[in-house]
């Protein structure tokens, strides 16, 4: 590609070749966006990994572009975030257009004062770039490239791998396999579980080119275009003058035809005008599909992002939601595996995690079928919310253009305690990344920041100034007014905080639970649905 | 306690009727079921309770088998 030189990653020839490699606790298969989260959080809460790749370079060609302001506040948590912000290229609003109108423009960003953009969109290979950048600077990640692994045998206590390199194959037991092995994942396959769902009769034509134009980034979203035959077509811009076509072309297409040069120039160049110049860095043909499989837990294999869940990719949900797999996973596999948590805690990954691709699956589906309407019938009412949009603004909230990731809400999670407080922010929700300021330290500025990577207790009100807790968790206590400085009241008002409220907050940032009065025995025993059977 | 009005609730309704149907005979097949498409989703905004909305597609639907 013009703007992008593929970096190569060493391999290693194994020394264990056609033997058995030492046991590991922990095996991540997959180098991909999912699995090098997940190796750099466990990394941070002190455990180590062997991640298994079978290339040695990044993602190839283009896929994912949009990152979310949750995967930002995870990757920020791994001191990731900062070079993908300085790449990246920044956006909030998208536009939505019909035929030669635009109908209407949305803003993403909740609130302007949060540490990160609603977006940024940045390729998918640079994201892979910067995350190993980082994981080969820890010493607890064992990054092993060109190692593909062929098969596995599950044990009671373990599971063995066969792995597969240059220089032959050997045996690789471990106490925990993560499966980040994405959409064609072998382990699932070996396992022999089904991915089942739905696949969208439609094909969709993705190409990236360089050229040079002004204007604003944001996402540009077409309803039957003026210039072209397309159902539809999408625009983004991304970082070093690459910009993001997507065309949808319908089911019954020639896919030899519609790849050759001369028609994806055409198509390009009806869109983009007749006059600017432009350089075509890549191009591919897409059906798009929503699956899942049944559990993400079997036993000591865990399930990550794409391995376990695909999504259309209207809404930017499939690297996004699982990034927040891997933040989700990455706390309980830490304590289970130190032994300060029983291993039922990883049941809750399961839970939580399917409830959010279930979320993520059905947003997508229902884009991509306003998108691509099944039945003519769907597609007189889709085409009566569009016309009827320009004239009624109740009708632009039915037009379904992708409804962009934003974090899951775990609200029903069986780890939810007590929901005392009446804030929008509550048991399950993301904390906010919210300004805050704390005394003498200058490199806090928002309440993501002071977390850290363990479970923290916010503390408001005088009679929690000298709250003390003794737990084997090493809970944080952070009191407001001593520890920190809510900026603007922003903080108290997110969680709608009176009296002595203390919230309680998980290592994944999410919250756990939110009281107005606590002692610390109602603390502690909450807490106690993390150690569990481990007391 | 049913949301959806059973009773008559339309003042004139053979005005209304009329009207109705003055709207769409002429239109194609095609045309006129986007005239319906269009006609349902602006009276179910207006309406917004889904709870009525719901009974209304389901008292709609009545009778009324898939097409296999
Ligand atoms: C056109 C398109 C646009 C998209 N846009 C977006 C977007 O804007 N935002 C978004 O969030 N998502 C988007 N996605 C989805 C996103 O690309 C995926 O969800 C994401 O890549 C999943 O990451 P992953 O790490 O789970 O899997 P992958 O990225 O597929 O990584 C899997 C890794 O496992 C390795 N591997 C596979 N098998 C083996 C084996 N047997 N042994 C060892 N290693 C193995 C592979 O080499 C690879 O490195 C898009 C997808 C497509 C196709």
């Amino acid at each position: 590609m013009a703007t992008y030189q593929y970096p190569k990653y060493p391999y290693h020839p194994p020394t264990f070749a056609g033997g058995v490699a030492p046991l590991a606790q922990v095996v991540i298969v997959g180098g991909g966006q999912v699995g090098l989260t997940m190796a750099l959080d466990l990394a941070q809460r002190g455990v180590a990994s062997v991640v298994l790749d079978e290339d040695n370079t990044v993602s190839d060609g283009s896929r994912a572009i949009c990152q979310a302001k949750r995967t930002l506040e995870i990757w920020d948590r791994m001191g990731v975030a900062a070079p993908m912000m300085e790449k990246g290229v920044t956006w909030n609003e998208g536009h939505v257009f019909y035929r030669d109108e635009q109908l209407y423009a949305f803003n993403m960003q909740e609130n302007p004062r949060s540490k990160f953009p609603a977006f940024i969109n940045i390729q998918q290979y640079y994201v892979e770039q910067f995350l190993i950048e980082q994981a080969v600077q820890q010493p607890l990640i064992d990054l092993r490239w060109c190692h593909r692994v062929t098969g596995l045998e599950t044990t009671s206590d373990g599971v063995r791998l066969v792995v597969e390199t240059p220089d032959g194959t050997y045996t690789q037991p471990c106490d925990w396999l993560v499966a980040a092995d994405g959409v064609r994942s072998t382990i699932r396959r070996q396992m022999g579980l089904s991915f089942s769902g739905q696949v969208f009769e439609d094909h969709f034509l993705i190409a990236d080119i360089v050229m040079q134009r002004e204007g604003p980034a944001i996402r540009r979203f077409y309803f039957d275009p003026p210039w072209g035959p397309e159902a539809s077509a999408l625009m983004h811009r991304q970082s070093d003058n690459v910009w993001r076509l997507d065309f949808q072309l319908g089911w019954n297409v020639d896919r030899d035809e519609e790849l050759r040069d001369e028609n994806v120039f055409a198509r390009i160049r009806r869109m983009i005008g007749p006059d600017t110049p432009f350089e075509l860095e890549w191009k591919s043909l897409y059906t798009f599909q929503c699956r899942s499989i049944d559990r993400y837990r079997h036993d000591r294999v865990l399930f990550i992002g794409d391995a376990a869940h695909q999504v259309s990719p209207f809404g930017a949900r499939g690297g996004n939601g699982g990034v927040q797999d891997a933040d989700n996973l990455g706390w309980k596999l830490a304590l289970v595996v130190q032994g300060r948590a029983g291993v039922t805690l990883l049941d809750t990954y399961d839970e939580e995690r399917r409830f959010a691709a279930a979320e993520n699956i059905l947003n997508s589906t229902r884009a991509t079928d306003f998108i691509t309407p099944k039945t003519p019938v769907s597609e007189v009412y889709r085409n009566a919310v569009l016309d009827l949009a320009r004239d009624f603004p109740f009708a632009r909230a039915l037009v379904n253009s992708g409804r962009l990731s934003v974090p899951a809400h775990l609200k029903e999670s069986s780890l939810n305690g007590a929901d005392e407080l009446q804030g929008a922010v509550r048991p399950g929700s993301p904390v906010p990344a919210l300004p805050l300021s704390v005394p003498g330290d200058a490199s806090v500025s928002h309440l993501t920041d002071v977390l850290g990577d363990g479970f923290t207790l916010l503390c408001f009100g005088p009679a929690n100034a000298d709250l003390s807790l003794d737990s084997d968790l090493a809970v944080r206590l952070l009191h407001a007014g001593r520890d920190f400085h809510d900026m603007d009241g922003g903080v108290v008002a997110a969680f709608g905080v009176q009296d002595d409220a203390v919230v309680l907050v998980r290592p994944d940032q999410h919250v756990m639970a939110c009281w107005r009065a606590p002692v610390p025995a109602t603390i502690l025993d909450t807490l106690s649905m993390i150690t569990g059977d481990c007391r | 306690m049913s949301g959806l009005k059973h009773e008559p609730g339309i003042s004139d309704p053979d005005g209304f009727y009329q009207e109705l149907i003055d709207a769409v005979q002429r239109l194609s097949t095609e045309d006129a079921l986007a005239f319906s498409a269009r006609l349902n989703l602006l009276l179910a905004n207006h309406i917004g309770d889904r709870t009525v909305l719901r009974e209304a597609i389901e008292a709609a639907r009545k009778g009324l088998e898939d097409h296999e």
